[in-house]
């Protein structure tokens, strides 16, 4: 039972999804009830693989593993440890709140919707578990699928530009990463005598590349995960699918989505090719920081709340690619953590702005002013979740960038105190995005007539809020609880890469 | 010839006893019209099932035997080939059965050329000499020269005979000049003499000329570039499922018999110029049928270029000059066929006799009309651009390890770039469909039973041997 514990999981939305299909298209919430029921049956389950989880055991536990394709030898394997632990919680922990946040806002073809929806989950828990390339692959690409009809069918205006641009963006970097992985199976081939594609022959094979392949296939996977992140200059496709994306569509796209490339990073990308991590990881870190300025300083001009938070976006996950291209365990400690908070923060501002956008029709920063007393729920969980994510200390944000900017400190990779001062201007440059559109939006006259007839949120909406704001503020108050999951992790993880770069383990 | 032979033959013996007993009810049985496609469903499906369940029976492999004087081989690979032009057969059987009506070609000579095309198939898959390979091929092309044009009355069809006929006919005249070349400098018509003195032959220049022309004439009849000009007029006029037909195992049928010859000549170092050629003709066919897609408005079109990329895709395993280059043609092009008898099965399905549903822009809306022919056309659309965990996927992963295998990375990239590119179009499909507004609501009429099963036998290979590839390509490494 335990063994297939990860198994049951994946199986969960698997057969739920099935199950959605033999449903009668018109039993409308019959069908949501299945979808919303399946999603808290896997967060129960992947409760319970929490419960059983070892944190102390810093390699793959709970492994799952079967022989799939014979003369490939490519398995069926997962398995999990304490960086994949946090992001599968997250994964099935929003999962639920996005479907009750859409049985309002989506109307047209509800059990398509659940559908696709229950596939992602399928996709996303895949991804994080995989322990084989091969499958990690196929659910790395299978997840397109159910993303690209989610923008397409329920999107904005624009969608069909978005999903398209969304679709052939990920798959050109993701099918670089194939050529890739099959190049590696083969070198395989010399030292173990078959081909072979399990994630763990992979990091011993990995490390003996000769310098130039090795460098050619760490650019092919890490820019297919950098695409995924985004990573500046690979982050345009993200406002556009963020912006048209279906409110559900963007918490799981920031929540969850983004998080599967610098997953990828940190489980591929430099375990596989410690040399060639080290080589770049000024350049990586570089563009990261290019990404935080950047990512803020487009921010602070959008008209746009959504278009906004998705540049918001871009300037976050550049902190957490820094911190795990730092090579410290502090670094990669921030990492993983902000990986959450960043999954909890801005899932969050995408479900409110989805709440006054149902109401009002708009997003538009101008169209707002002065709710703060029409609506004082809502500005409340507004301004705790917009602090969250400008990182207040005593909230989550300031934990995980805290980590990331001590790490890029003492990083000996980085060799340069610069990194993590550029960066740290970035907080500045949230608190004056984020707080200048609160003050626009929430506080002074109000503009617009509209606005009078505003109504708060409803019981709903407060307690989907207020469960992540419930994290939002755990994760800032005792972090320790959240960082003790990856602890051990963390701690053998940057051993082991240092070692292999032969930097000196502090 | 001996006795036994015809016990080895009995596959051949079902079908052209089959095609016997179709012309004698087809002139004196009253309903031969509800009877022959019937009967033509169950003699492939028996045939098909029987060569699958004798596949181990090898004669001939180890080149003294083979039946008929050693004109056949028996069992292996020949057989799972028989047994994917049987089985596809029966599936287009059903796909035809309402189709021709529809259109009102419901003659009974379609399905009697129908087997003997098939049968035409086995005869090239099935070769041990050159004749073999030929007589196959022009039985098979002859029959498709006349369904291409079966709709008499309609000018586009008459056009793709005629066009097909043509090129096809100067294709094989390449062809026989490369026979006749490569007869002369083997000095025997057995394939096995070929591959036992391939050492010396390389260094024939008549030879290596003989196999380019054989290459011409092939390239050809798989709609490879740069002899693919027909491909899209031909699918484009020809009935819906006689393109299906051509596009899916009319291309199998020229695959086995470059796989007869082209590794045998591969596979000597010195011979390298043929990897390269046929990788540059890879890359080529690759290229320019992604592209070209693009631009297409006829769904019929975009499939012919859409399998000319394909083509392509195969070509990588010919180029990579090794066994499991060859293992992954041979599962592409199962994978290939299930997909592309799905979407042209669809098409045909909606298809009327105004020509309804044959331009990409009749599609749109289809979800919200018919939102199981939309979702079936999109899991077929997802597997022929490659998209895991769909049957395409593997096929393409399958051809790219045997590139990187063979050290030809160059090939697997080309191969990238091109799926990225075809993902576009075959998407465009998909947005219609789903993300449009129906033009008009009318709701899709009845359907064909029959149609919608061989769809449905489709879709679960498609799925089958996208979930556990496995099983199909370990049989494929024992026959090899």
């Amino acid at each position: 039972m335990e063994n297939h514990l990860l198994s049951i999981l994946l199986a969960i939305p698997l057969v739920g999804a099935a199950l959605i299909l033999f449903l009668p298209k018109d039993k409308e919430s019959l069908i949501r009830w299945t979808g919303f029921v399946v999603t808290i049956v896997a967060f129960l389950v992947s409760l319970f693989v929490l419960y059983k989880f070892k944190p102390a055991f810093p390699l793959f536990q709970m492994i799952d593993q079967m022989l799939w394709i014979n003369t490939l030898h490519t398995y069926y394997a997962v398995g999990i440890d304490g960086i994949s632990l946090p992001l599968v919680i997250l994964t099935t922990f929003l999962m639920p709140l996005t479907m009750i946040s859409s049985w309002k806002s989506i109307k047209k073809k509800v059990r398509e919707f659940t559908f696709f929806m229950l596939l992602l989950e399928v996709g996303m828990i895949g991804v994080f578990i995989s322990l084989d390339m091969f499958l990690f692959y196929i659910f790395w690409e299978f997840m397109l699928i159910p993303m690209y009809f989610i923008i397409g069918i329920w999107g904005g205006e624009q969608r069909i530009y978005a999903s398209l641009k969304f679709f052939i963006y990920t798959m050109a970097g993701s099918l670089l990463m194939l050529v890739a992985i099959i190049f590696i199976g083969f070198y395989a081939t010399e030292k173990l005598g078959y081909f072979t594609t399990l994630v763990t022959h992979f990091y011993t094979i990995g490390p003996e590349l000769p310098v130039t392949i090795s460098r050619w296939l760490f650019l092919a996977f890490t820019i297919s995960f950098a695409i995924k992140v985004p990573l500046f200059p690979f982050h345009t496709w993200l406002p556009d699918a963020h912006v048209q994306a279906p409110t559900a569509g963007s918490v799981i796209l920031a929540g969850v989505l983004l998080k599967m490339g610098t997953y990828g990073m940190i489980r591929f990308s430099i375990p596989i090719f410690p040399e060639s991590a080290k080589y770049f990881a000024p350049y990586v870190s570089a563009l990261a920081v290019i990404g935080i300025i950047y990512g803020a300083l487009v921010a602070m001009v959008q008209k746009d709340m959504k278009k906004l938070v998705a540049y918001s976006s871009v300037a976050h996950l550049g902190f957490v690619v820094l911190g795990i291209f730092s090579f410290t365990v502090e670094g990669m400690q921030g990492a993983v953590l902000q990986m959450v908070n960043h999954g909890l923060s801005t899932g969050a501002l995408f479900l409110l702005v989805g709440i006054v956008y149902e109401r009002t029709h708009t997003r538009e920063i101008s169209e707002y002013g002065g709710i703060a007393k029409i609506t004082p729920v809502f500005s409340t969980l507004f301004l705790i979740v917009c602090l969250s994510s400008i990182g207040l200390p005593g909230l989550n944000g300031f934990i995980g960038e805290f980590l990331i900017l001590l790490g890029a400190f003492q990083s000996a990779v980085l060799g340069s105190w610069a990194f993590s001062i550029i960066a740290s201007s970035g907080v500045i440059f949230a608190a004056v995005y984020l707080l200048w559109m609160y003050q626009r939006v929430v506080f002074g006259p109000v503009k617009n007539e509209k606005l009078l007839k505003l109504k708060d949120v409803t019981v709903l909406e407060f307690s989907i809020i207020s469960i992540i704001v419930l994290f939002i503020v755990w994760i800032g108050v005792y972090p320790t609880t959240f960082l003790n999951w990856s602890d051990a992790t963390v701690t053998n993880y940057i051993m082991k890469s240092l070692r292999q770069i032969g930097g000196i383990v502090n | 010839m001996e006795l036994k032979d015809l016990y080895y033959s009995i596959p051949l013996i079902i079908i052209a006893a089959g095609i016997l007993l179709e012309l004698v009810i087809e002139m004196f049985v009253s309903n031969a019209k509800k009877i022959l496609p019937i009967l033509t469903f169950f003699i492939l499906l028996i045939a098909g099932y029987y060569s699958l369940f004798t596949i181990n029976q090898k004669i001939g492999i180890d080149g003294i035997n083979g039946i008929f004087n050693g004109m056949m081989n028996i069992g292996g690979r020949a057989h799972l080939f028989y047994f994917l032009f049987n089985f596809g057969g029966a599936l287009l059987v059903l796909i035809s059965l309402n189709y021709i009506r529809k259109i009102e070609i419901d003659l009974g000579e379609y399905y009697i050329l129908l087997l003997s095309s098939i049968l035409g198939m086995m005869f090239i898959a099935g070769a041990r000499s050159l004749v073999m390979i030929f007589i196959g091929l022009e039985q098979m092309s002859i029959c498709f020269y006349i369904l291409a044009g079966f709709r008499r009355k309609n000018m586009l069809s008459n056009e793709a005979s005629l066009k097909y006929f043509l090129l096809g006919s100067f294709a094989t005249g390449f062809l026989v000049y490369g026979l006749a070349l490569i007869f002369g400098s083997v000095g025997s018509l057995m394939l096995f003499d070929l591959y036992s003195n391939a050492l010396q032959l390389a260094k024939n220049p008549l030879f290596l000329i003989g196999i380019l022309l054989f290459l011409v004439g092939f390239t050809f009849k798989i709609a490879a570039f740069p002899f693919h000009l027909w491909a899209p007029d031909v699918y484009e006029g020809a009935p819906t499922s006689v393109s299906a037909f051509m596009a899916t195992l009319g291309k199998a049928a020229a695959f086995s018999a470059l796989l007869l010859i082209m590794p045998g000549v591969t596979s000597i170092g010195a011979n390298n110029v043929f990897l390269q050629i046929l990788g540059v003709i890879s890359v080529l066919s690759m290229m320019y049928g992604s592209i070209v897609a693009i631009v297409q408005s006829d769904f019929k079109r975009m499939l012919a270029y859409s399998s000319i990329a394909h083509a392509g895709y195969m070509i990588i395993g010919l180029a990579s000059g090794n066994v499991n280059g060859t293992s992954g043609i041979i599962f592409y092009l199962t994978a290939y066929t299930f997909m592309n008898i799905g979407a042209f099965g669809i098409i045909a399905l909606l298809e009327n006799s105004e020509g309804s549903f044959l331009k990409i822009e009749n599609y749109r809306g289809l979800a919200s009309r018919s939102p199981m022919l939309a979702g079936l056309m999109a899991v077929f659309l997802f597997a022929l651009s490659g998209l895991p965990p769909f049957a395409g996927f593997f096929g393409k992963y399958y051809i790219f390890y045997a590139a990187i295998q063979s050290n030809q990375v160059w090939l697997a990239l080309f191969g990238v770039l091109s799926s990225v590119i075809s993902v576009y179009f075959y998407l465009r499909v998909i947005v219609l469909m789903y993300f449009s507004e129906p033009a008009d609501d009318a709701p899709i009429g009845e359907l064909s039973q029959s149609g919608l099963m061989a769809i449905g036998a489709a879709l679960v290979l498609v799925i089958a041997l996208g979930v556990m590839p496995g099983s199909l390509i370990e049989l494929i490494n024992l026959l090899n």
